[in-house]
């Protein structure tokens, strides 16, 4: 594999993202996402002053609760904004473009598919890991700006956000190889909103103390690894938060996320390694 | 004289249908080959066996020495599909350059420049593909298949968006390429182009070879045809040797002879002869 090609086909992708404005779309997206967060949270926290102040909560720290409840819904739309873009950059990479002609004249150079797939992997997923971070970092400065707040952990939720967007690219570009580029896309958000589905049944498993929603939501999570990601994310927020505080955050939308631990990384790359090798594998035996 | 293409016993089956029944041929260095044949003959699929675009189900296709689709394989050839597409964004320059760079070729600006000028495209270097008409796009594609000095050229369909200069332009290419050396296998339905053009052809239908040859020796003596006082006699059974004879004949008769035409067919008719055979 020639790191040549690879940064040759990344470099070809990127800028058709960049010429075909794609980019643009997202920025403003993306700003209007931001302000309308800025705004939100502002207001939010200005109610949370108003309205509690300096009373005695019983040990809940409402500017906490209402900043990890803030930040997580940032989080959520960072993620769902990252995967949208996660999609559209490689939903129609393999079988898509090979339909329209734009592969082939590729594919006949001295460029292994496996290259080929691996390089439009990495352009992918670098946009999209560059994309949510700087995202997820902007919301945390606009929490902070708006309410003073600051959460534990700030890398840790960044780099999980990063993986979990990567994940996704790659569970698309796998998708490109077996299917047209519509049915791919809508597969796609239908894996991810799986995903999401067994994060909610987990947190309502754990709020009613079900262990079959529980055992249920555990499997789904560790089957699509980008969710166990995003909950790791959020629990890293308030990781270090304890008591009543903790347990409000908890009983909120976002929280109940499970600290996965460092076999969920590991689980990660297999898993990454597995769906680059079921698709390097089906894309090398595909006529083109 | 060492061969450019070899394709012995190529199979292809697509579920059910078979596309190719174990196909030979043979092209060697610097020689024109013609792909002649109905749609559906089976001739893309030969053409992408030989790039490694499609897996054959049994048999074996080599480029250069080297196994079809291998990297060696791939460092030998250029290729121009049926239907291409290039991003619309993109600029003829940089096109050519991402092609320099994944086929390993050091020819710099020099080398696209070049190519260019060479399909006539000289002026359009910084043109986006968006903004080029379906023979420009052709023409950028024959530049982008000639990439790295390709000892093989594979070119399906080459000049079928391209108006009459344009296709004139693409035969000169193909003569030179053929004085340097390249061996070219030209898939097309325009019979008179692969007639002017191509050393040896190979029609193909069903996915057989059916015929296989020079252009001259495919199309066979048709007849002669001769005018006299009285109107155009044709002797249609009459070989290019007994011209004189019928000549001698007619003048003895008394007939007044102003010409004589050997009437040959054309490759056409060898064509629908063989195609329709089958």
């Amino acid at each position: 594999m020639s790191l040549d090609h690879v940064r040759a086909i990344a470099g070809f992708a990127l800028r058709e993202s960049l010429r075909r404005r794609v980019f643009v779309v997202v920025a403003v997206l993306t700003v209007a996402f931001l302000v309308l967060y800025g705004l939100g949270a502002w207001q939010a926290f200005q109610e949370v002053d108003e309205g509690f102040g300096d009373d005695d909560l019983g040990g809940v720290e409402p500017q906490t609760v209402a900043g990890a409840t803030f930040l997580g819904l940032a989080m959520f739309g960072t993620l769902f904004l990252g995967t949208i873009l996660a999609v559209f950059l490689t939903l129609g990479a393999a079988r898509g473009d090979a339909e329209s002609g734009l592969l082939q004249p590729l594919l006949v150079r001295p460029v292994g598919r496996a290259t080929y797939l691996v390089a439009r992997f990495a352009g992918a997923a670098a946009i999209c890991a560059a994309y949510v971070t700087v995202v997820f970092v902007a919301a945390a400065i606009i929490t902070r700006v708006a309410g003073d707040w600051w959460p534990d952990r700030i890398v840790g939720p960044a780099l999980g956000l990063a993986a979990a967007v990567a994940l996704l690219a790659a569970v698309a570009l796998a998708g490109s190889v077996f299917l047209a580029s519509t049915a791919n896309g809508i597969a796609v958000f239908m894996v991810f909103g799986a995903g999401l589905v067994a994060g909610l049944l987990g947190q309502i498993g754990e709020a009613l103390s079900s262990d079959t929603l529980n055992t249920v939501a555990d499997v789904s999570t560790w089957a699509l690894p980008f969710e166990a990601l995003y909950q790791d994310a959020l629990a890293g927020l308030t990781a270090d938060t304890v008591g009543f505080t903790k347990l409000a955050i908890d009983l909120g939308p976002f929280g109940g996320a499970q600290d996965a631990g460092p076999l969920l990384w590991l689980w990660v790359v297999g898993y990454l390694g597995l769906v680059c090798v079921i698709a390097a594998r089906a894309f090398a035996r595909r006529d083109l | 004289m060492s061969l450019a293409l070899s394709v012995s016993a190529l199979r292809k089956t697509y579920g059910s249908v078979t596309a190719l029944h174990g196909v030979d041929l043979e092209v060697d260095e610097g020689e024109l080959f013609g792909l002649l044949g109905p749609n559906g003959a089976g001739k893309s699929t030969l053409v992408k066996s030989a790039c490694g675009l499609v897996r054959p189900t049994g048999g074996t296709v080599e480029v250069a020495g080297a196994p079809a689709g291998s990297e060696r394989a791939n460092r030998s050839m250029g290729y121009l599909a049926e239907l291409f597409r290039f991003p619309e964004w993109c600029r003829a320059d940089e096109l050519l350059e991402l092609h320099q760079r994944l086929a390993g070729s050091r020819g710099g600006a020099s080398e696209r420049s070049a190519l260019l000028e060479e399909v006539g495209l000289a002026d359009a270097a910084g043109r986006r593909v968006g903004a080029m008409s379906k023979g420009m796009q052709q023409r950028l594609g024959l530049a982008q298949a000639l990439i790295g000095s390709p000892r093989l050229l594979l070119l399906d369909e080459p000049t079928s968006a391209l108006d009459p200069a344009g296709r004139r332009l693409v035969r000169a290419l193909l003569e030179r390429l053929r004085e340097r050396g390249v061996a070219v296998l030209l898939n097309s339905h325009l019979l008179s182009e692969v007639e002017l053009v191509c050393d040896r052809v190979a029609i193909i239908a069903a996915g057989r070879v059916v015929a296989a040859g020079s252009p001259d020796d495919l199309s066979h003596a048709g007849g002669v045809e001769v005018e006299t006082g009285a109107g155009v006699r044709v002797f249609a059974r009459a070989s290019r040797d007994e011209a004189p004879r019928i000549v001698a004949e007619l003048v003895g008769a008394g007939e007044a002879v102003y010409g004589v035409r050997v009437l040959r067919s054309s490759l056409e008719d060898a064509y629908l002869e063989a195609v329709e055979g089958t």
